[in-house]
């Protein structure tokens, strides 16, 4: 068990955020100078609108600087192993040259946070986290023949979504690139560079991510806005690619869920069971992180659960509490994440309820307040429990995609 | 059904081990227990460090083992013989020497002597009061378990019950440095030397650590349970470890020697049994580790079957010791200076003064061995000749301070110390250097690889407000219980610690018991 550190320097305390190799083209590009920190990096929130951005993304190409990504990478004898142990899927069943996503709980079953893992091979794989974890990931070593070792600034990162993404890396020169599947990743060749492609991403839509050597980063940039001008390409920031990840019913950490690291009150941590993402835990499976707390919640059934509302109206339900009657005192849930997808036509929200009201179907009504030119109006409308994702094209499965 | 050929087996015939599986077979269960060394005793095992010179490899007393368990174990039925109890202890420096017989101390000014005297009074009170605790399974705190409740409840009435003074007083120092309390209570150095040593030893502390007011009365607190004092049994502490076994046994237990431990067996996540290192599998619905709380967990269990938080816990754990064993064989009794013959056979403290502990224990700090360590010795031939060839006698020394991980190589580092205490020795008995016929210096780390202990902790790890109570080993394995079903600790790293009390063992056969019926 051991570490390196990836940062050579670090940032001055009078400009404590570091840039991405995208950052000159991030310069240019702004028009409204929105920059937000992600990660211990600078990074765009808006370039444009958020609205244009947005709709790129559903209707066009968009590349989105993924570099504050944390990338961990993780080799040695007992990778697969220590792996297992460390998430709630079963890793032994993920093949070299695919990508799973995961999440990680501490003892009492509660996330940490969630992320992808990359398989190279037996002894080699990549987790990528939204935020640092390489005290929990350290510690879980004790016992395994593995090295972990954070690799961020080491791979720069783009993802490139979008119905016309797969037309756009054609042009761009990655050859066969159409017969990636969802959650595949391979080498290419890229004029002599060396690009790692996955198709993997956060908008729920046809993409891909591609993971390059820093140094090359301008270059590639440059190259697939080329080669995306006849598909509408844009460069996109956070906002848009929230809007995009609520249809898909992606959940965001300490927006849907706070890691268990962080919580200070009491019953302010998630299981991914309450989260909805029993799907993701395989109590089958050798021993694994939380996986005794987790078996005990299971017996004694959920108190509460992350679930897609319906929400009637097309005012977002942003923050809103949630009634089981319109007349109760006392609230049956909250909002995490709303908005009016323009692309569903429907008023859709993350919220958690309490149960048994998270029980597919059932109405609540969730108490909206609208700030209109200074002035509070409120609005107390019914909410649907529904399925997730509310926005699944087929096209992000098809395999070979369609060029536009 | 599944039919197991033991109801539980026990890992480690220390005393504890023995303990614990007397107590579940005298209650009816089948109990296997799998020992690697040739010898029954861990830390308490008979050890010929040469020929014909016998002792034990680290206990050199029989003090803090309570009447009432050696009786409820019918020991003396079992063989056990006292050779020599209610030793009183003397403190000798190269100028001068001070015994204590129970609180009553000569050499001494009048004031110390009333002053030593109301002290212990006091001392032996608290340490009265906290033996109630040593022999109850500490409570959980955060449940709503009537039984945890229970146990608050009574742990504070007996609190108050001391009465408003002494309550104050009890509060006021538990939670002190021995430094403090020996320089705000007496005046003569080798005193106040007697009261530092007793809070240290064994311990990763020196006196100014905070919390060895808290090892002092927990000292004070086993001791507390027996009229015997320091006592040496014939054949030394070994033959208490004999006499366990033989009780064990008596009440159906197997004890399998030479049987090393590779792991401890798990199924569909409970324990089922232990893997022995020839390959065999032994099959037990519980496993009863008396091995230190590290060993088992890391290296008998295996991280793979822990969460990372709890794994965290186990290895913050803190277990390693700083204190050496010597023994010298030597070929006629030994003259100290300042001693006449009875003193003799007391247990001797060779220490002059608060700071001289202090810097011995510095050079711990720095992975150095002392340059001037303090000694607690025992001349048990003294007591029990049959310990040496006749005319010869054995002497042994508890040997304060040396680093777990030694900046020098062990050898280096072992022929340094021994150096250094032949030194301190000569300085208190001139010419004892040259009767020396054999010796031996185990060092923490050889005492980790003669008694299979890792990290080499005379009490399996420091007993401190942390690692204490309720809390000790750690949150998750407190109670004896564990995070995986079935697997249960009973040793010193559990309530109440180390010594040779046998009250970890049998707290948690207790435990044991309570969770089947």
């Amino acid at each position: 068990m051991s570490t390196t550190s990836d940062y050579p320097s670090p940032p001055h305390f009078r400009k404590p955020l570091l840039e991405t190799p995208f950052h000159a083209r991030a310069r240019e590009l702004s028009q409204i100078d929105q920059f937000v920190p992600w990660a211990g990096y600078s990074t765009v929130d808006v370039f444009t609108t958020m609205e244009q951005e947005y709709f790129a993304i559903r209707n066009a190409a968009t590349l989105y600087d993924l570099t504050p990504m944390v990338k961990y990478r993780v080799t040695g004898a007992d990778a697969e192993r220590y792996l297992n142990r460390l998430v709630t899927r079963d890793m032994r069943k993920l093949r070299a040259g695919r990508v799973s996503y995961v999440v990680w709980c501490n003892d009492d079953g509660h996330i940490i946070d969630d992320g992808t893992v990359f398989r190279f091979s037996d002894t080699d794989f990549r987790i990528c986290t939204a935020e640092r974890q390489l005290d929990w990931f350290l510690d879980s070593a004790i016992g395994f023949d593995v090295r972990v070792e954070e690799i961020t600034s080491q791979v720069a990162a783009l993802s490139v979504q979008g119905p016309t993404s797969c037309y756009v890396l054609k042009k761009f020169g990655l050859a066969g690139v159409e017969q990636l599947k969802p959650f595949e990743f391979r080498e290419f060749d890229a004029s002599g560079r060396t690009l790692m492609v996955s198709r993997t991403g956060f908008t729920g839509d046809l993409g891909y991510e591609v993971w390059m050597r820093p140094e090359h980063a301008l270059a590639i940039w440059d190259e697939l806005m080329l080669a995306g001008r006849t598909r509408g390409i844009r460069a996109i920031g956070s906002q848009a690619l929230n809007l995009a990840r609520i249809e898909a019913g992606f959940l965001m950490p300490n927006v849907d869920f706070i890691s268990a690291e962080h919580t200070i009150r009491m019953h302010r941590e998630r299981t991914p069971l309450e989260l909805g993402l029993g799907w993701l835990v395989d109590l089958d499976k050798p021993h694994f992180n939380g996986r005794r707390a987790l078996v005990r919640q299971k017996a004694a059934g959920l108190q509460r659960m992350l679930v897609g509302l319906d929400i009637a109206g097309n005012k977002p339900a942003h923050n809103a509490l949630l009634y089981a009657s319109p007349k109760d005192e006392k609230e049956c849930g909250f909002v995490t994440s709303a908005m009016w997808s323009p692309t569903c036509k429907r008023n859709i929200a993350l919220a958690i309820l309490d149960a048994p009201h998270f029980e597919m179907g059932r109405r609540v009504h969730a108490d909206i307040y609208l700030h209109r030119e200074l002035v509070w109006e409120r609005r107390m409308v019914t909410a649907t429990v529904v399925e997730r994702p509310f926005f699944a094209p087929d096209r992000r499965r098809l395999t070979p995609p369609a060029d536009r | 059904m599944t039919t197991h050929s033991w109801d539980a087996i026990v890992i480690g015939a220390g005393h504890n081990g023995l303990v614990c599986a007397q107590r579940l077979a005298a209650a009816g269960q089948r109990v296997l227990v799998v020992e690697a060394a040739d010898s029954v005793g861990g830390f308490a095992a008979p050890r010929e460090f040469a020929p014909g010179f016998k002792t034990t490899v680290a206990a050199q007393w029989v003090h803090q083992f309570s009447d009432g368990l050696a009786r409820e174990l019918e020991l003396e039925r079992h063989g056990l013989t006292w050779a020599k109890r209610n030793v009183a202890t003397t403190v000798v420096s190269p100028e001068r020497c001070v015994t204590d017989a129970s609180g009553a101390v000569t050499g001494v000014s009048t004031a110390d002597a009333s002053a030593w005297a109301s002290l212990s009074t006091r001392l032996a009170r608290f340490g009265k009061f906290m033996s109630a605790l040593h022999h109850t399974s500490p409570p959980r705190l955060g449940t709503t378990r009537f039984e945890d409740t229970w146990s608050l409840l009574k742990l504070g009435l007996r609190l108050r019950l001391l009465g408003r003074r002494e309550m104050r007083e009890f509060l006021r120092i538990a939670g002190m440095n021995v430094y403090d309390l020996a320089t705000d209570e007496i005046v003569d150095p080798l005193l106040q030397a007697l009261l530092a040593m007793d809070a240290t030893l064994g311990s990763n502390f020196g006196p100014r650590a905070p919390g060895t007011v808290l090892t002092l009365l927990s000292r004070r607190a086993n001791e507390s349970t027996t009229q015997g004092g320091y006592s040496l049994p014939v054949g030394g502490p070994a033959a208490l470890a004999a006499a366990l076994a033989k009780a064990a046994e008596a009440a159906g237990v197997t004890v399998r020697m030479g049987t090393p431990v590779a792991g401890i067996a798990v199924e569909n996540d409970r324990v089922a049994g232990v893997d022995l290192a020839n390959g065999e599998r032994l099959i037990a619905p519980r496993v009863v580790s008396s091995v230190d709380p590290r060993q088992t967990f890391l290296s008998l269990l295996g991280t793979q079957h822990l969460d990372t938080g709890f794994v965290r816990r186990v290895d913050h754990f803190r277990q390693r010791g700083i204190t050496a064993k010597l023994h010298l064989a030597l070929d006629g009794l030994p003259t100290f200076t300042h001693l006449n013959p009875e003193q003799l056979g007391h247990r001797l403290l060779v220490a002059s003064s608060l700071d001289q502990i202090e810097l011995a224990f510095n050079a711990s700090k720095y992975g150095e061995v002392s340059s001037r360590p303090v000694l607690e010795i025992s001349i048990p031939t003294i007591h029990d000749p049959s310990l040496a060839p006749t005319g010869r006698h054995v002497l042994t020394a508890v040997v304060n301070y040396c680093a777990y991980d030694t900046q020098s190589d062990l050898s280096s580092a072992r022929a340094d110390l021994l150096r250094n205490t032949l030194a301190v020795l000569e300085t208190v008995a001139p010419g004892v250097g040259r009767q020396i016929v054999a010796s031996e210096l185990l060092l923490p780390k050889d005492l980790e690889h003669v008694c299979r202990i890792s990290g080499g902790h005379w009490h399996h790890g420091d007993l401190a407000f942390d690692q204490y109570l309720m809390v000790r080993p750690f949150p998750g394995a407190a109670q004896y219980d564990s995070p995986l079903d079935g697997l249960h600790l009973c040793g010193a790293g559990s309530h109440p610690g180390g010594g040779l009390t046998g009250l970890p063992g049998r707290l948690a056969a207790e435990r044991i018991l309570r969770k089947r019926a």
